[in-house]
């Protein structure tokens, strides 16, 4: 044991946590506390989660049939839209950086807050702003362009691109100030003696992750200006009849959302470290090999956006590079779920409910990353692009990955969070359900898309009824597994046990102060001798690397 | 719907070769419901098992290690074992970065490969004119002259066909999953796609990229024929004249089916992009300024040439002009065709 802060508590109940050190709306509404930020955030990303995921269970209920059923092809097309929209703007790229990050950035790096509190209290209005504007988008004449706006049809349609664009737009400035936020304070504010090779992986994930949010994000900001520009305007830059390019946007576009595949899945990433070590209570294996991958994958994630174009028709030269590239983005990628696996070896492993979605994690992810390959093969690509291959295979990487990351560290850090336990039964009969629901819904869409299956249609050739019924009951299993999830959470804010500082045995910062925290999170500062993942379980006498 | 879109012209064409192997995409394979009907095909599922041996092997290997490493470490029932100071091995690490590096170079390659075989035409293919439009493709033979099919592309076997493809409105994407193509057909532009199909029969080709509201509908019929065959199936198909038995209203529906009418259209009430056909003729509509017309021969007529100049009230302007396209006696066959739908 090298970390400084060891003992529990050393002055129990002197402080009173954070949630009831002020008490008030206002105390919420105008807090600077990092904590309570992640808390809101956490709250709004889940609420827009539900949101989406109602839309999901209604494209999938439409779809139990070839023909159309109960939406018309206008619902359909605005209702996949939102679904898209939602989940990436308001829920995915939020989720893990401002929820759990926020939360866990200052407390893993022994900081009182992050770098700008008030910068940090701006960044949750900027986003509860987008949100507005998303909402009256939905309200006012809807949005049926699909996440991606392409143009011309997103200069074309009679829908309200605008205000969605302006939502997305702003979305992104919170993305920005918060990715800038983390940056300085991984920078600035670590504790004595934590040095780069001392930090948690969770904040090298995250570090990564801001890096890519300020460098991309006004990317995106200035191609969707250009879009509400030539709406507005009339003034041609992606609209061929104006005497623009329309490809010229999907370069622009993807410039940014390649990118951003990477802002939602590396935070993932981090808490799976997190997990794996934590409850098999061994030594991350290759924690440099991890921390330089995520840099790695960070760095590569800004060249490979021209894959979104294979078949648009960009030149031959620019297809191959892209191919090489993607590929090299799957190098970083395979190392750092190896040495997951490495791992669990020689561990003494608990099968909590977070640990059953870091295992479940490993099947999903490595399922994601592995069709991945086809689609980075240029001449497979040509088929599989734009079918239920490419719907599967991103599914498998944002939900198999983020989202299952996601509610595994929720799970890992709810005690340090609510200062509760929730019941571990309940949470393995949900992780099962979540597990066994999303398989048998997208893991049948592979098979979809390979026979032809296109995206976005609302109705379908009789011959893919089959398979889009086995993915329509998976769909409803993945959703009752995560309102069972719901309701045991929120059941363990009233009636959970109360959780101790330290339930897992973890090394890392955050468990060296009372659950919930105080409000300045520690009373002592701490300081870092060793490592993060250095469990006193640990056989030292046996040798081995260190 | 779209089933009778794909099977109906194919019941009405007895051209078709006896050997049609029925609705597409049903395939002669068990393993698939996708037929492999070009030479680019086969050769692409070739590669695909190799991925699929590749990731198969490499999925279990990792999943069965992770298993047994599950099973072995699994902590004992109380307290926790001794657990090892392993932190990192050089060795290892540098043979699980080569190994993937290794096969990514080697899928990489393959892939390139068969790509630019897919982006070559040879010189002596023929050529053919798509155009993409909301919600149907407007498919041109130039070596027939006037020959403008919707939604069906006639296609001789063993002969490599040069298709030229641009938009009207907005992007599309020209997808032929039994030949295993697909290119995006973008307006201000011109896109090209070629093959040389290998087996007759009746395959889908259907849009990939999201076009609006029926975008789902934009959905049609590649028709391989043999070589000896093909000049008379592609001039029978190009013909678009009443035939000596044949009545008003039926002629009048071949006219909806080459229109590619259907998209938007339908003969059930359900109302979808454009007005339903069903019990139209005779209906007093209202406009958009809120004047109403009578839906008569006359409105009926301006509305297939001039589809801008009177819009009913709930309706946008997506239908695209077919002046020039139909003459008159295949318009006046069409209004027989809506006045029989009551």
């Amino acid at each position: 044991m090298s970390t400084a802060v060891q003992s529990q508590d050393p002055h129990p109940a002197v402080e009173p946590n954070y949630l009831v050190s002020k008490r008030g709306l206002m105390s919420w509404l105008v807090t600077v506390d990092h904590k309570r930020l992640g808390m809101m955030y956490l709250a709004s990303v889940m609420f827009f989660f539900l949101i989406a995921g109602i839309l999901a269970i209604a494209l999938r209920t439409e779809l139990f049939t070839p023909d159309q059923d109960f939406m018309s092809a206008q619902t359909y097309n605005q209702v996949f839209t939102l679904h898209g929209a939602i989940m990436v703007f308001l829920f995915i790229i939020p989720s893990v950086p401002a929820a759990l990050g926020n939360f866990f950035l200052p407390l893993m790096l022994g900081a009182k807050d992050v770098a700008f509190p008030r910068l940090n209290l701006l960044s949750f209005y900027v986003y509860s702003v987008a949100a507005v504007f998303l909402i009256v988008a939905i309200l006012t004449s809807g949005l049926d362009t699909g996440w991606t706006f392409y143009t011309p049809y997103s200069t074309s349609t009679g829908t309200a691109v605008i205000t969605a664009t302006a939502g997305v737009f702003i979305a992104g400035f919170s993305s920005i100030l918060t990715g800038l936020n983390f940056v300085v304070t991984v920078h600035k504010m670590r504790a004595p003696g934590m040095n780069w090779n001392r930090m948690p992986l969770f904040v090298w994930a995250i570090y990564s992750t801001a890096v890519i949010q300020v460098l991309a994000t006004p990317v995106l900001a200035i191609t969707l200006l250009l879009l509400i520009i030539e709406r507005s305007l009339g003034i041609g830059i992606f609209d061929p009849a104006m005497g623009g390019d329309p490809v010229l946007f999907q370069h622009f576009f993807w410039f940014y959302s390649h990118p951003a595949v990477y802002i939602m899945i590396l935070p993932g990433f981090g808490i799976i470290s997190e997990i794996i070590t934590v409850h098999s209570r061994k030594h991350i294996f290759g924690y440099k090999a991890i921390a330089l991958s995520s840099v790695a994958i960070a760095v590569i994630s800004f060249v490979v956006w021209g894959h979104h174009l294979f078949v648009s028709g960009q030149s031959e030269l620019a297809g191959v590079l892209f191919s090489f590239l993607t590929f090299a983005v799957g190098v970083p990628t395979a190392i750092k779920v190896f040495s997951w696996v490495a791992t669990l070896y020689g561990g003494s492993i608990q099968y909590n409910t977070a640990m059953w979605y870091g295992m479940a994690f490993l099947w999903t992810f490595t399922v994601g990353g592995l069709t991945g390959l086809p689609l980075s093969t240029l001449a497979i690509d040509v088929h599989l692009h734009d079918t239920y291959f490419v719907v599967a295979h991103f599914h498998y990487v944002m939900v198999g990955g983020t989202v299952v990351a996601f509610i595994g560290g929720l799970h890992h850090w709810w005690p340090k969070m609510t200062g509760r336990m929730f019941n571990e039964t309940a949470g393995k009969w949900g992780c099962l359900l979540v597990f066994i629901g999303f398989n048998v819904t997208f893991m049948t869409q592979f098979f979809l898309g390979h026979q032809g299956m296109p995206r976005r249609y609302y109705a379908y050739l009789p011959e893919y009824q089959v398979m889009h019924q086995v993915s329509t009951i998976g769909s409803y299993i993945l959703a009752l597994g995560l309102l069972w999830t719901l309701i045991y959470l929120m059941h363990s804010l009233w009636k959970g046990e109360k959780a101790p500082s330290n339930p897992w045995g973890a090394v890392t910062l955050e468990w060296q102060t009372q659950s919930p925290p105080i409000e300045h999170n520690f009373h002592e500062t701490p300081h870092v001798h060793g490592s993060p993942y250095d469990f006193p379980e640990i056989d030292k006498s046996a040798g081995g690397h260190h | 719907m779209l089933f009778s879109l794909l099977i109906a012209p194919a019941a009405a064409e007895a051209a078709l070769p006896p050997s049609n192997p029925g609705t597409p995409p049903m395939s002669d394979s068990p393993w698939s419901l996708l037929p492999a009907a070009s030479a680019n095909a086969e050769a692409l599922d070739t590669l695909y098992i190799f991925f699929w041996v590749l990731c198969g092997i490499a999925f279990v290997g990792m999943i069965g290690v992770q298993a047994y490493f599950m099973w072995k470490y699994k902590k004992p029932a109380h307290g926790h074992a001794k657990t090892s100071p392993l932190t990192h091995n050089g060795k290892l690490e540098f043979i699980w970065s080569a190994i993937p590096t290794f096969f990514f170079v080697i899928l990489f390659a393959w892939g390139e490969i068969e790509y630019m075989k897919q982006v070559t035409p040879p010189p002596d293919a023929m050529d053919v004119r798509v155009t993409g439009q909301k919600w149907s493709w407007t498919i041109e033979y130039p070596e027939v002259k006037g020959c403008s099919l919707t939604n069906d592309l006639y296609v001789p076997v063993g002969k490599p066909m040069r298709l030229t493809m641009t938009s009207v409105d907005v992007i599309h994407s020209f997808y032929l999953p039994a030949f295993r193509l697909k290119k995006d057909v973008v307006p201000g532009r011109y896109t090209v796609l070629w093959f040389e199909a290998t087996k007759p029969g009746l395959y889908p080709l259907m849009c990939t990229e999201y076009c609006g509201d029926e975008h789902s509908s934009m959905v049609g019929r590649v028709h391989v024929v043999p070589q000896e065959e093909y000049d008379a199936v592609l001039a029978k198909a190009c013909e678009l004249k009443q035939g000596d038995a044949e009545s008003a209203e039926d002629f009048g529906a071949r006219v909806v089916t080459r229109g590619g009418c259907a998209s938007c259209h339908t003969t059930d009430g359900t109302v979808k992009t454009g007005p339903s056909f069903k019990g139209l003729f005779g209906k007093s509509e209202t406009l958009a300024d809120g004047s109403t017309v009578t839906v008569d021969e006359n409105y009926i007529r301006e509305s297939i040439l001039e589809p801008n100049a009177k819009i009913v009230s709930g309706f946008s302007l997506q239908m695209p002009s077919f002046a020039g396209r139909f003459d008159d006696k295949q318009i006046a066959a069409l209004i027989a065709y809506i006045k029989a739908q009551k």
